[in-house]
């Protein structure tokens, strides 16, 4: 039918037909467009709003004595006193779980870039590693708890620094093989031709070629595990005193379980330390991206082959 | 991996479109698709007319110029299959000791498959089976008592895209010396000069042999593979198509750098460009679809050629 219509009508209402249909295509890319950047501005306020509060009241409740003091009780002298032994011992924790982590991850994705050509290993391994970084953090604790924990007979830092490495393995194997994969075939081949063993050529041509990306994917995954709370409720439990010499064989403190602790709890000088933390976590994953991104435009700059 | 797929792919291609030699002959005449129908053209029938030589005129005798010669590599009844397609066919030759051969030949004919078999490059490619061998000095070298790390060091391998890795012009140029355990800093600055200045690079990079090779131009990153490949003085010098990503200038230098290395390496360069071959080779061989179809000194191969298709090639009638 409506074929029809068209080829009846004259040459002059056609021509207005075609002029309608510009004009709605016109609105309709339009509406289109003014909706996304309405729900992109929402978005943006909505951050603004969110980070703007949250460096308000932290900043507001930050004090030095935060990163010099431990808690101090309610009631006492200098109370609230501070977080010194949860950051300490975040720091800690990040540090064990990176020993662990970054070279089991490294070492699997080298695997997985150089040596899995034909073996049956290669696709589960990778398929696994997918699936694990997409696995709920808590989900990580319980496994922790029950595999490390009990065994162990007890909380304890390194318990907490293995989840954290669970966590973390995944992700650094599959950015170190992405990115070892981004490093020209030529290379191999050159150094094979030369003379080179493989893990030579490995060593010493393919590694040093991808160290600034794999330096970018390691850092994300400390920033992905410093905020991690779930997998450290199971597993490091949490303790008000850092450990004589930071021991992490006895349950230890961390920034995220003590935010959780005092923010839960009823002292509001303790909510204030909270706030701080909050603040201070924000900073410092905020830092490592920034550094991230720093690196990133570094290495960018130098030619690339 | 995408690079010896293609190659893969490019060398299957031919082999199926062009294996009749009838076929051939079509795809030799430039056909016209949408000419009127003319009275059917006579038919390029007999065989002299033909640009392929028939089987009976062939003759396997090797040229005696080549017979004289002492040689450092030899091919012998070499078969080399990707899978179930087959790059090379019963390729035998003989490279002789301190001359210039180029091998010479259409796109996915086996000249790269076989400049790779001859330094086991090819090892790195999955799904690859060989037959017959290939020996280095009298001894195969695919023997299982060959050690093929040592068998690299003494073959240079010069790519056809240059390949200096990221690191410092110095510490390319001494990278096979660092991988043999070389620690004396005198001799390694000794080689690198020495390398430098047999590749014609010396003069252009002596006050900057710290900064990263990958700053440099095209050519000069190439005269640096060949630096970095003669440090280690092998006795033979692959090259595979050293100066197709090169400007005429940089060809120039390139070409005249093989023409000083021959006496004292045995030189193998693939190359696409007969100018090339005709200008620097003593020996040129002529390979097509996974065989070698003529081999002979360079002047007889493109002056006086034997067989039909080598002329056709040398020619520019097809290829």
């Amino acid at each position: 039918m409506t074929t029809n219509v068209i080829t009846e009508s004259s040459p002059r209402s056609r021509l207005d037909e075609h002029a309608i249909f510009v004009a709605l295509s016109r609105a309709k890319s339009n509406v289109m467009f003014s909706v996304s950047v309405l729900f992109t501005l929402v978005i943006l306020l909505l951050l603004v709003l969110v980070t703007g509060y949250l460096l308000n009241i932290g900043f507001s409740s930050l004090h030095w004595t935060f990163f010099t003091e431990k808690l101090i009780p309610q009631g006492m002298v200098g109370a609230p006193g501070g977080m010194r032994p949860a950051l300490e011992g975040t720091c800690i924790l990040i540090g064990l779980a990176s020993i662990v982590g970054i070279p089991v991850g490294m070492l699997c994705g080298i695997y997985l870039s150089e040596y899995s050509a034909n073996s049956i290993l290669a696709t589960p391994t990778r398929f696994v590693a997918d699936v694990l970084t997409g696995v709920p953090s808590i989900v990580v604790g319980v496994l922790g708890y029950q595999l490390v924990v009990v065994p162990m007979g007890g909380h304890s830092g390194y318990a907490g620094a293995l989840a954290l490495a669970f966590i973390m393995i995944p992700l650094v194997a599959r950015t170190t093989e992405e990115m070892l994969l981004l490093v020209p075939r030529s290379y191999r081949e050159a150094s094979i031709a030369l003379g080179a063993t493989k893990a030579r050529t490995i060593l010493t041509v393919v590694l040093p070629a991808a160290t600034g990306s794999i330096i970018t994917g390691v850092m994300l995954a400390v920033a992905r595990i410093a905020g991690e709370t779930a997998p450290l409720l199971f597993t490091a439990l949490g303790a008000n005193l850092l450990p004589h010499n930071g021991n992490p064989s006895q349950p230890f403190p961390a920034l995220t379980l003590d935010i959780f602790k005092y923010a839960t709890g009823p002292d509001p000088a303790q909510k204030q330390l909270a706030w701080a933390g909050i603040l201070i976590l924000i900073l410092l994953i905020f830092a490592l991206n920034v550094m991230v991104r720093l690196f990133i435009g570094t290495i960018s700059k130098q030619p690339r082959h | 991996m995408p690079s010896t797929e293609t190659e893969i792919t490019a060398q299957a291609r031919p082999l199926a479109a062009l294996a009749t030699p009838v076929m051939m002959e079509t795809t030799v005449i430039p056909p016209i698709p949408a000419a009127p129908p003319a009275p059917p053209s006579p038919v390029r029938s007999a065989a002299s007319d033909s640009l392929v030589t028939p089987d009976a005129q062939r003759s396997s005798e090797i040229h005696p110029e080549l017979a004289a010669e002492k040689c450092i590599v030899s091919v012998e009844k070499f078969n080399l299959f990707y899978g179930k397609s087959q790059a090379l066919h019963d390729v035998s030759m003989t490279i002789p000791i301190g001359k210039v051969t180029a091998l010479i030949g259409p796109s996915g004919c086996g000249k790269s498959t076989l400049l790779r078999s001859i330094n086991r490059l090819n090892d790195l490619i999955d799904n690859i089976r060989l037959q017959g061998r290939i020996c280095f000095n009298g001894q195969p070298i695919h023997d299982r008592a060959v050690d093929v790390i040592e068998l690299r060091k003494r073959m240079g391998m010069v790519f056809q895209k240059s390949n200096p890795f990221p690191m410092s012009i110095f510490e390319n140029v001494i990278y096979a010396l660092r991988i043999g355990g070389e620690k004396r800093k005198s001799v390694l600055h000794e080689v690198c000069e020495r390398s430098l200045r047999g590749a014609a690079l010396w003069d252009e990079v002596k006050d900057r042999l710290h900064q990263s090779a990958l700053g440099m131009s095209g050519g000069q990153q190439q005269r640096l593979c060949i630096a970095r490949a003669i440090a280690a003085e092998p006795e033979v010098l692959l090259m595979d198509e050293p100066c197709s990503a090169l400007d005429p200038v940089a060809t120039a230098k390139i070409e005249d750098l093989i023409y000083q290395l021959r006496g004292k390496y045995t030189v193998v360069i693939v190359t696409h460009n007969m100018q090339q071959a005709a200008r620097c080779s003593d020996y040129t061989a002529f390979m097509y679809l996974g065989k070698l179809v003529e081999y002979g000194p360079t002047n007889s191969i493109f002056l006086n050629p034997h067989l039909k298709e080598t002329e056709a090639y040398v020619t520019g009638r097809f290829g």
